[in-house]
């Protein structure tokens, strides 16, 4: 475990040594994001859309005191999803959707020799590789949970509304109630944290696959778990050090 | 020319070069002949610094490679090439994308000037026409050359293949060879061939070493090889050979076997059926490592059948 954490730190910090030209990677990076972005904008929306939905409903059916306003619903449902379902919930799907990807890919590079042939070259294979992903997943992840926030209360105000738990007026209301702008600060510096968590760990586990194809499949596996782990103890640390 | 001198390397405790040295002369094929497990791989990618050798030198042209400052070695691996043993191509990129690769990243040549290294390069592996395909969609064969295109884009004065042959049918293998000498030959390069295979040996083999368990056995040419009383190299030379005869001898039972089945027709198109699948379960037990042997007997069992 230690041990693998020390690889872990070295491997960061091979990324940042003998890196390649800023055009070079600036280009790659904007490739990774197009694609982080595009693979991951409908499963997180759907998940973000039914998170809001869901929420909305199961607090409407909590809140059946007659001294509590309706419009608590909407109050409750803002700040649960921006504080915690929006980033992490959206982390830990993207956990699973980027974080196996990655994994797989550079895992495959690996025992295919993709990695050798970019050694030989005299590439630094890691920091061309890994680099413009972690960035890319730094700049995509909190769009991506700013999406996630919109549709969840979204879904919550489609869901409150159509089940005639509340009026739209009182929705409204409830979300506009102590509105705290730092909260979508806090989820968004959630977002950035747990968006360097999943690349760097998943780059890692791809990186250091070797064998042949069950051993990507392994490191794939390996890329999710640690990742999920890793968002849920960051989550955990954040809270305590922000809020 | 490069030189390699006294190259140990162990894997966890457990020896695989056991201290090899060499010359491999510029403009001529150099190969590295072994069976397979005897470390061929690791001494190739310790030559071109994939590996670090536990101990031992490697010299290109007299600039001294291994442990050297990390500027030095940049400037030498930029003059390297190579083929790999499963092509190593990139494949979210396409053929031609993939010859250029090098050439984006080591060069300052123009996008124009790039385009025309590519399309050269693409001609000369003789796979003009096929810049828009994707790696995924070409054969072995292809794939091959498309790693010699990339190999030699950036004009490399060093060209190691890895196995050029493996996988491959015995005529694509054979054009692979040819395509790897005459390339050497005319921009008289430094290449450093790994095959466990004694056709290529007979083919293009101007120089042999020969690798036994981490240990050069054997140095010599094409010519010296059949003659030569190291009982080692006698064992594998006859190896390949056993397996060449007895392609032949399947062959010939092959005809026999024909000849049978016209004669009588009673037997039962079940036997005839069973029967070229025991030879070649047989031939496979027998001779493991031959890379045409299976492929071989597949397509005469299939033309049995
Ligand atoms: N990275 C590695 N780690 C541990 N053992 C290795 C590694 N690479 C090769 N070996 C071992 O070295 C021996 C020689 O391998 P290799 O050079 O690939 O053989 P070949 O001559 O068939 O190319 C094998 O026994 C292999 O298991
Ligand atoms: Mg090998």
């Amino acid at each position: 475990m230690l041990q693998a954490l020390g690889k872990y730190l070295l491997f960061m910090s091979s990324l940042f040594i003998r890196r390649e030209s800023g055009r070079i990677l600036f280009n790659r990076t904007i490739d990774e994001a197009i694609l982080i972005g595009i693979n991951s904008v409908l499963i997180v929306s759907i998940v973000s859309s039914f998170i809001g939905a869901v929420t909305c409903v199961q607090v409407a059916y909590n809140l059946n005191n007659a001294f509590i306003p309706r419009s608590t619903i909407g109050f409750m449902v803002r700040e649960m999803t921006i504080l915690e379902l929006a980033p992490t919930i959206t982390s830990i799907v993207l956990a699973g959707k980027v974080g196996s990807s990655i994994a797989g890919g550079l895992g495959t590079m690996q025992i295919t020799e993709q990695v050798d042939a970019l050694e030989v070259m005299g590439i630094n294979s890691a920091s061309y590789l890994v680099l413009p992903k972690v960035v890319a997943a730094i700049i995509v992840f909190p769009l991506l949970v700013i999406l996630a926030m919109f549709l969840s209360i979204l879904g919550g105000y489609l869901a409150g509304t159509l089940s005639g738990e509340l009026t739209a007026q009182e929705y409204i209301t409830g979300l506009r109630e102590q509105f705290i702008p730092y909260n979508i600060a806090f989820a968004l510096i959630k977002s950035v944290v747990f968006a360097f968590l999943i690349s760097s760990i998943s780059s890692f586990r791809g990186y250091y696959t070797s064998g042949g194809a069950l051993e990507v499949g392994a490191a794939s596996t390996a890329a999710v778990t640690n990742s999920v782990i890793a968002i849920l103890v960051g989550d955990f640390v954040l809270a305590n050090l922000l809020l | 020319m490069i030189e390699i001198h006294n190259i140990h390397k162990a894997f966890g405790g457990k020896k695989v070069l056991d201290g090899v040295s060499g010359v491999f002369e510029t403009g001529k094929t150099n190969l590295l002949l072994g069976a397979s497990g005897t470390g061929k791989s690791v001494l190739l990618k310790c030559i071109v610094g994939l590996i670090k050798p536990d101990l031992g030198s490697v010299t290109f042209d007299g600039t001294y490679f291994t442990n050297n400052k990390l500027d030095i070695r940049q400037e030498i691996r930029r003059k390297i090439g190579m083929l790999f043993q499963g092509s190593a191509l990139f494949d979210s990129m396409t053929v031609e994308e993939n010859v250029e690769f090098p050439l984006k990243m080591l060069t300052d040549m123009s996008k124009e000037e790039r385009k025309e290294r590519v399309d050269f390069c693409l001609k000369r592996v003789g796979l003009e026409g096929s810049n828009k395909k994707m790696p995924s969609e070409l054969s072995g064969g292809m794939k091959k050359r498309v790693g010699i295109a990339r190999a030699i884009a950036p004009k490399c004065t060093y060209l190691f293949c890895d196995e050029p042959n493996s996988g491959l049918d015995p005529q694509t293998a054979l054009k692979i060879d040819e395509l790897i000498k005459e390339i050497t030959e005319e921009y008289n390069i430094t290449t450093i061939i790994v095959t466990h295979d004694m056709n290529s040996v007979i083919e293009i083999g101007d120089k042999i070493m020969f690798l036994y368990q981490g240990k050069k056995l054997w140095e010599g040419t094409r010519d010296e090889i059949m003659d030569t009383d190291i009982k080692e190299l006698n064992d594998f030379i006859f190896a390949n050979r056993l397996m060449r005869d007895a392609k032949k001898v399947e062959e010939e039972e092959r005809e026999e076997e024909e000849e049978r089945k016209q004669g009588s027709q009673q037997l039962s198109s079940d036997e005839v059926k069973a029967v070229p699948e025991e030879t070649a379960d047989v031939q496979h037990d027998q001779l493991p490592e031959n890379p045409e042997g299976p492929a071989a007997t597949t397509q005469s069992g299939k033309d049995k059948v």
